[in-house]
């Protein structure tokens, strides 16, 4: 490693995504106050040209891994993984919201700027190599999500979601913390491969200390992840926050927190394994459980795939619960298929949902199959992928992840994780029974057709979500060499 | 690229230009698209070398590999005979959401087809879930009045067992680090993949389930008479003649070549399920009012014997089996359509609301006759021959079962001649004189193939037993090869011990 004080070009290189997205970031806020009304309709052209650079700058810095400032990140193919990931998320946020912000009159550039900085954050969460990292770029993220939670002021909906979070994340944030100051002040670093090392080596802590070390970081990692105990915000959240920004905390950020959690666990806890294993191993389950059967009693779409987006972080723990090289791969390639899949189901519901929200209950979708058929058949291959039917990506996803169980004989996750698919396929069956077999009520508010952008958003998702379900080759072999050993 | 690649793809084809064509020209469309399926797909007979085998996706090893063999071959000529057949049925019954509808039947064809040509677990499976989706929507959009729970149900409970399915096929991979079975037999075969007895069970149930509820099997049929009920005529037709034998023919090509051991193990409980199916579909088929139910519980009487006949283990009985599964398919599924022309002029599927209607249509009640006497096993046409080989195929193993078995057959004279007598004849109530008409043209073309089969599969079995039955010895072949390895591999390898050292390092 490079000892000097200054990075050099090469380390400035490897960060330029997150640099790209802060400066494109600061230019909209400086241009917001700057800008006459109309001008302001370059922002969304704008904050896709910086995603677009640091997707780019993402993929090239690829082709220079190493680490960067002194061991804080690290860019290795699972941290290029995670970048591109939440970065195509952030562009399919922008290409969902533009048309919900002006249908809602708030048309405000500091959507655009907090959706970049969040995407920062998740970037920074990716590449980071150590928990202080970590913990910068989880905030980063996290503060810039609460705001977007909240994001139209006079909605109390929204006031409540923000709320909601923001209280709820604060306190999971104070216990990771308080995890890694325990970490920290029994092994004197916070590099994880450091960490690694001290709780292998002859001189570690006891047990007790690293264990309880690794829960209460599991307490803040599992809120963001929404694992069962700490799912109960999930719900309120995703129904209170504007269905796009719903969309979006429901794929990337937790997506950037699986890509931490996966790091932590397989590179400084995997000394003590043989501890959270079954930790895990419980939660997994508990969350498939709760998530599928809670989503069954739903009436409000929003709720229901909310809580469908807690069922399905419990299977990609039933990957992290394989703690291998394969569960990593399988975690990575379905939280690539579920960002896609569930983005898409949410930017569905945004367009039925209509100005005001008012259309978020199952039964709005009546018909939907009669009055616009192409969008109904996009949510169908949505909803299919995330009941898991071949072809789909939610398909490949799921089972590679219970491969990877398999793999680590984990029968027993496997077989009940299996049987929670298809409990799971019930409140889906319900949405699919109401947009294709109940006919539309009658006399109901017209749907105006979907903007340019929406179809952007819907048709780029389902097209991803066919891709992955029918060739999946290239993105799970690019997962399969950049998965955490 | 080989024909059978052609026949697999063109419903595919045929399902996605159908999205792009105009409304009008949807129905005429699909039956052209499954006419010239079926023809193409004729040129299948006898070739039995075609197979291709290409990689989908690189690791895991996942194969396009499809191929035909005697067992295939006449499932999916029964497939691609019915689909127009089913689209004809549908002519005018259908009147609204006309394109969805005639895509999906060809979607669904799609499925099938690829369900019974498939020699790759992963492959299969694949199609086995796709088949699910169209027949979702077929029963939950043109069903009758309780089409949405009906619907829901088979779905759920198609969709519960092949998920154990799936977890069996992923272990099988584990184990063999293939999906491609005629490697994974291979491997049995040689001694290179050796599933201890415990294990075996344990995947022979889960692919078993999977099976058993589609076919389905007594306890796990509930969900199929509601589904026969509320789908549309061609819905019922495609899932009685060919979806239910997705199961049979699944219990044939993997059950018993992969888990020989376990099969033989479950054989006596299984032809108890079995005959306990048979006779009590038969009894509950007997009450029933509502003429599609009583010939959904005739199914699940008629399909008792494939599984009885593909659990005796002996030539005749799986030759039987097999037969029986086209001759259900043939007759069964006239039976449906025929049910469905009575619905489409008298608007009830209740046994009482009819009589005497053999006066207004006589011809309708020829046809019906020939079909009924088909159904319960007249010699000289189909089921005869099926029936009569799995019961010899079951007297080898238990005169017990046999004897019950045979019980199931009078009872299917019973139910089947008191319908059609309580349907046909007497004397013509006021509704019947003025809703029921004769035959139309286009109801003789769809129903004709059918019945010409019936009297073919009946009289002149060379046609189709000769390549069954090759393909079942094979099938038993195998099975019995993998029991005496297994046997050898389980005493002492005092005699084997280099030479199995060797079979191990290949």
């Amino acid at each position: 490693m490079d000892n000097s004080l200054f990075p050099t070009t090469a380390e400035y290189l490897r960060i330029l995504p997150e640099i790209i997205l802060t400066v494109v970031g600061t230019l909209i806020m400086f241009l917001e106050a700057i800008l006459s009304d109309s001008q302001k309709r370059i922002f969304a052209p704008l904050s896709l040209a910086g995603l677009t650079a640091a997707l780019v700058a993402a993929i090239s810095a690829n082709g220079s891994p190493g680490a960067a400032f002194h061991d804080m990140l690290v860019i290795d193919g699972f941290a290029t993984f995670f970048r591109v990931l939440v970065i195509a998320v952030g562009m399919l946020a922008i290409f969902g919201s533009t048309e919900y912000l002006r249908r809602e009159n708030h048309p405000g550039g500091e959507f655009y700027a907090l959706i970049l900085f969040s995407v920062m954050g998740q970037c920074v969460m990716a590449t980071a190599n150590e928990l202080i990292m970590i913990f910068i770029g989880l905030e980063i993220s996290s503060i810039a999500s609460y705001i977007l939670a909240g994001y139209l002021r006079d909605d109390s909906r929204n006031n409540e979601s923000a709320l909601k979070y923001f209280l709820l994340g604060s306190f999971a944030t104070a216990f990771l913390l308080y995890g890694i100051a325990w970490i920290y002040g029994f092994t004197g670093s916070t590099n994880l491969l450091e960490i690694r090392r001290q709780l292998e080596g002859a001189g570690a802590p006891s047990l007790l200390i690293s264990g309880t070390a690794a829960a209460l970081m599991f307490v803040g990692f599992g809120f963001k992840i929404s694992a069962v105990p700490f799912q109960i915000w999930a719900p309120d959240v995703y129904q209170g926050a504007p269905a796009p920004v719903s969309a979006f905390l429901s794929v990337g950020p937790k997506a950037a927190a699986f890509a931490i959690l996966l790091r932590t666990y397989l590179t400084a806890f995997a000394p003590i394994s043989d501890r959270w294993v079954p930790v895990v191993w419980v939660c997994a389950l508990a969350t498939m459980i709760v998530g599928n059967f809670a989503a069954i009693q739903q009436s409000n779409i929003k709720r229901l795939l909310a809580y469908s987006s807690i069922a399905h972080a419990g299977y990609v723990l039933v990957a992290v619960t394989a703690h291998s090289e394969v569960g990593s791969a399988a975690a990575m390639f379905y939280l690539a298929a579920y960002a896609f899949t569930n983005f898409g189901a949410f930017a569905v519901v945004t367009h039925v949902a209509r100005k005001g929200e008012r259309f978020t209950k199952i039964e709005d979708f009546a018909g939907l199959a009669q009055r616009q058929p192409a969008m109904a058949a996009m949510l169908t291959i949505f909803l299919l992928s995330l009941i898991g039917v071949p072809l789909t990506g939610g398909f490949f996803g799921k089972f590679y992840i219970f491969k990877a169980a398999l793999d680590a004989n984990l029968v027993w996750l496997t077989v009940l994780g299996l049987l929670n698919s298809a409990v799971a396929a019930y409140y889906y069956l319900r949405v699919l029974v109401v947009m294709y077999m109940k006919d539309p009520e009658a006399g109901g508010e017209a749907l105006p057709a979907a903007g340019p952008a929406l179809k952007i958003a819907v048709y780029g998702s389902a097209i991803a979500t066919l891709i992955l379900g029918i060739f999946p080759s290239f993105v799970l072999d690019f997962a399969s060499k950049a998965a955490l050993k | 690229m080989t024909l059978l690649d052609v026949v697999l793809f063109l419903p595919l084809i045929g399902f996605l230009a159908l999205l792009f064509i105009p409304k009008t020209l949807s129905r005429s469309g699909a039956l052209a698209v499954s006419l010239v399926i079926f023809a193409v797909s004729l040129g299948l007979i006898g070739n039995y070398t075609l197979s291709t085998n290409a990689p989908w996706i690189d690791y895991p090893p996942i194969r396009y590999h499809v191929a035909l063999d005697g067992l295939s071959l006449w499932l999916v000529l029964l497939t691609t005979l019915l689909t127009p057949i089913a689209i004809a049925v549908s002519w005018k019954h259908i009147d609204f959401r006309q394109k969805e509808f005639y895509a999906l039947l060809l979607l669904l064809e799609f499925g099938l087809i690829g369900v019974f040509v498939a020699m790759d677990l992963f492959l299969f499976y694949v199609f086995w879930e796709i088949c699910l989706v169209p027949m979702y929507f077929l029963i939950g959009i043109w069903g009758h009045d309780n089409r949405i729970y009906a619907t829901v149900k088979f779905f759920l409970y198609t969709m519960a067992g092949s998920m154990l399915m799936l977890g069996a096929i992923i272990y099988l991979y584990n184990k063999s680090g293939t999906f491609d079975y005629l490697d994974i037999v291979s491997q049995l075969q040689t001694g290179r993949l050796v599933l201890d007895a415990h294990t075996e069970l344990i995947l022979f149930l889960a692919f078993f389930v999977a099976f058993a509820i589609k076919v389905p099997l007594f306890p796990l049929h509930t969900w199929l008479p509601d589904a026969h009920v509320e789908a549309p005529t061609a819905g019922s037709v495609m899932l009685a003649s060919v979806m239910l034998k997705m199961g049979t023919y699944g219990l044939v090509r993997y059950c018993l070549p992969l888990f020989p051991n376990a099969a033989h193990q479950c054989a006596w409980w299984i032809s108890a399920l079995a005959v306990t199916g048979i006779i009590y579909g038969a009894l509950v088929a007997m009450v029933q009012p509502n003429m599609k139910k009583l010939v959904a519980y005739s199914s699940v009487s008629h399909l008792g014997f494939v599984v009885l006949g593909i659990f005796s283990f002996t030539q005749q009985g799986l030759d039987g089996a097999v037969y029986q599964m086209l001759n259900h398919g043939v007759s069964t599924g006239a039976l449906f359509m025929l049910v469905g022309y009575l619905y489409e002029r008298r608007h009830s599927l209740e046994i009482s609301a009819y009589g005497g209607v053999a006066t207004p249509a006589p011809n309708l009640a020829i046809v019906f006759l020939i079909t009924t006497l088909a159904s319960i096993g007249l010699p000289m046409l189909n089921n005869f021959i099926g029936e009569y080989l799995v019961l010899q195929g079951a007297a080898y193993v238990s005169m017990t079962w046999t004897a019950f078995a045979a019980v199931g057959v009078i009872l299917s004279a019973c139910y089947m001649l008191w319908l059609y007598q309580r349907t046909f004849y007497g004397k013509a109530s006021e509704g019947v004189t003025q809703h029921i008409y004769d035959l139309t043209g286009r109801e003789w073309a769809a129903i004709l193939p059918l019945i010409v089969l019936m009297v073919w599969m009946g009289t002149y079995t060379q046609s189709f037993l000769p390549q069954i039955s090759a393909q079942n010895a094979r099938i038993l072949e195998d099975t019995h090869k993998l029991k005496i390895e297994r046997v050898q591999i389980a005493t002492p390898n005092v005699a084997r011990g280099p030479a199995s050292e060797a079979a191990h390092g290949q």
